[in-house]
């Protein structure tokens, strides 16, 4: 494989971050395209903030709930994989695995008595149903690395440290960041829910639409939802292209 | 020198490693065969503890390897494992600095340090330093192997199966380099294989395993010619001649004095020289072209025809075969003798067929020869 000069590599997806960030602040655009589109519907901006204003806020909620599911992820991932969190491995990936399968909508209602409205239940959830690809796709990784060259590794000498430093997570870090990736972009769409919530962002066009049943506001939403879906899945595969070491 | 003592690991209540006993001594080969389960590779990690013993102890150079911290042993011990053991995201040159880079040497030594092992191990650095793994032949890719293991000049080699994951042909080719580093570095080497002509090319004392036990450990020559018991000797095969012709060195046996020109003069040469009635054809460097019948050359045909070109490669043999080869060469040519040539196909003598009878019989001067080298190992 022939590596992309850094300038190349980085190009296309710095263009998409611009293109983006010119189509959700032009509200004159959104205002025109929605009013052809819905002829009937007044006002079809959502009024509680510019488009602008609720994609921050749905970055914030996503940014914020992904770190926080990489930091206990990963290490717990990798944790499993050692001899000391060997015997816990299968306990960690079925909590993980039920984290995914309570639905979010249930654990923002179950923890609102607990945590009240706004962003942190809806945080927490997002945490919560992120957690299994990252947790299973490090795990994955690892164990995935062939066992003949982890042996060589430690036959020369590297101890624990550095042969998951210098081999595993190398190896494993494109099973790793695919579990990353599948996170992020689903706690893109499952992160408007908590607008019902107090959450804000990009939920708000879209449960207010609903409410006062103006399809513009949801169209609003949505659309920039999910175009920002595919921008974050476009900026992740480029990180996966610089990170990984040379396809094995 | 490596030393066994009651070496034991159980496996619930399988023996994999009974209570087996033995020594390497210094600058020694020595090979650890037998069948799949026999013990060999359990008994080559317990060396390096990637298998910790359940009884027993390793010595080497007298201290017990529990002794010291793991890693520590481990980076004093070159470890060499079938390729698939390369780390495929490090450049060769990366992979083959491992354990130098654990060892914290500076940059510049191991720069040049890569260089010389990758040299000694036949590969031009300035074409393989910056290659990836993936971008090597399997025999590329187990020369490396190798060099990973000699980097950081360990007095002491471990080679699990080194040259297993490769065609016949380069096998041979690795083994012959393989005997030849050996000679120059004398490392005391403990080298598993399944493979017998490998175990008996290579070895200077052959261990044969069976369920964990020890069954005989000595020279090849004694296995060949004396197997401890019917296991051994059904191991070995029925073939033992053959085998025995796999210990000797075409260096070793080959007549240096043959009869070689230029062609013009080869032809005289040939009609003259009663005795060979033939001459090899060589070019002003003294590499091989081919050679001349002097019973063409009697017929009177011309010069060009009786000169018979060869692909020097083919009908050759290196100075680095066994005799094993050899024989298998004239026999498939249909010859009597066949040229000797050095890396860059100078011709520097002839074996002859005589020369395999020769080692063939017990006792020939060809097998004292290789005892002679390899006293001093116990019986």
């Amino acid at each position: 494989m022939t590596r992309r000069t850094p300038l190349r590599r980085l190009l296309p997806p710095a263009l998409a971050v611009v293109g983006f960030a010119w189509l959700v602040s032009a509200q004159w655009l959104w205002a025109r395209v929605l009013a052809t589109l819905y002829p009937g519907e007044s006002p079809v901006l959502f009024p509680a903030g510019t488009l602008a204003q609720l994609t921050v806020r749905h970055l914030q909620l996503v940014g914020i709930s992904s770190a926080i599911t990489i930091a206990v992820g990963l290490p717990l991932g990798i944790w499993a994989t050692r001899r000391s969190g060997r015997a816990f491995r299968e306990i960690i990936v079925a909590a993980a695995d039920v984290g995914q399968t309570f639905p979010p909508v249930a654990v923002l209602a179950l923890s609102m008595p607990l945590l009240g409205l706004g962003a942190l239940p809806t945080i927490v959830a997002l945490f919560l149903y992120g957690l299994f690809p990252v947790v299973s796709g490090t795990i994955a990784g690892i164990e995935g690395v062939p066992r003949p060259i982890v042996d060589a590794a430690g036959g020369m000498g590297m101890d624990a440290g550095q042969l998951l430093r210098r081999v595993e997570l190398p190896l494993a870090s494109r099973v790793i960041l695919a579990g990353i990736r599948i996170s992020v972009i689903v706690n893109v769409g499952t992160a408007t829910v908590g607008a019902a919530f107090g959450a804000g962002g990009l939920g708000g066009p879209i449960v207010g639409g609903l409410l006062v049943q103006n399809m513009a506001f949801i169209t609003e939403g949505a659309v920039t939802a999910a175009l920002l879906a595919i921008l974050l899945d476009a900026l992740l595969a480029a990180l996966e292209g610089s990170v990984v070491p040379v396809a094995t | 020198m490596i030393r066994f003592e009651q070496l034991t690991k159980r496996y619930d209540d399988r023996l994999a490693v009974d209570h087996l006993s033995l020594e390497v001594p210094d600058g020694r080969v020595c090979v650890l065969i037998g069948p799949s389960g026999s013990g060999k590779t359990t008994t080559l990690r317990m060396i390096n503890r990637l298998i910790e013993p359940t009884g027993g102890r390793v010595l080497i150079d007298g201290r017990d390897t529990a002794s010291l911290p793991t890693e520590e042993l481990r980076r004093s011990l070159g470890y060499a494992i079938q390729s698939v053991g390369l780390f495929p995201h490090f450049t060769v040159a990366e992979n083959v600095a491992t354990v130098p880079r654990l060892l914290r040497w500076d940059k510049q030594r191991i720069r040049e340090r890569v260089r010389e092992v990758l040299a000694l191990v036949g590969l031009e650095p300035d074409d393989y330093a910056a290659r990836y793994p993936r971008q090597l032949s399997g025999g590329e890719a187990q020369r490396v192997g190798v060099a990973r293991a000699l980097a950081a000049d360990p007095p002491v080699l471990l080679m699990d199966e080194p040259f297993g994951a490769v065609d016949p042909l380069t096998r041979g080719r690795l083994q012959g380099e393989f005997a030849r580093i050996q000679r120059e570095l004398r490392k005391t080497v403990v080298f598993v294989t399944h493979d017998v002509d490998e175990a008996i090319r290579l070895a200077d004392l052959i261990a044969i395993m069976r369920d964990g036990r020890l069954v005989q450990y000595d020279t090849p020559e004694t296995i060949l010619d004396h197997p401890a018991d019917g296991f051994v000797h059904d191991f070995v095969g029925a073939d033992r001649a053959l085998k025995r012709l796999g210990r000797v060195r075409v260096a070793d046996v080959m007549r240096a004095d043959v009869p070689h020109a230029a062609a013009e003069d080869a032809a005289a040469l040939a009609k003259r020289d009663g005795g060979a009635g033939y001459a090899y054809v060589v070019d002003a460097e003294g590499r091989l072209l081919g050679w001349v019948d002097a019973r063409m050359v009697r017929e009177g045909r011309p010069c060009e025809e009786a000169v018979t070109r060869v692909r020097v490669e083919e009908a050759s043999v290196g100075v680095d075969a066994t005799l094993k080869e050899a024989l298998s060469r004239m026999l498939g040519f249909g010859f009597r003798a066949i040229p000797v040539v050095d890396d860059a196909g100078v011709l520097l003598g002839e074996v002859g067929l005589d020369a395999a009878e020769a080692a063939t019989e017990p006792g020939s001067r060809a097998s004292q020869l290789r005892e002679r080298s390899a006293d001093g190992a116990p019986r």
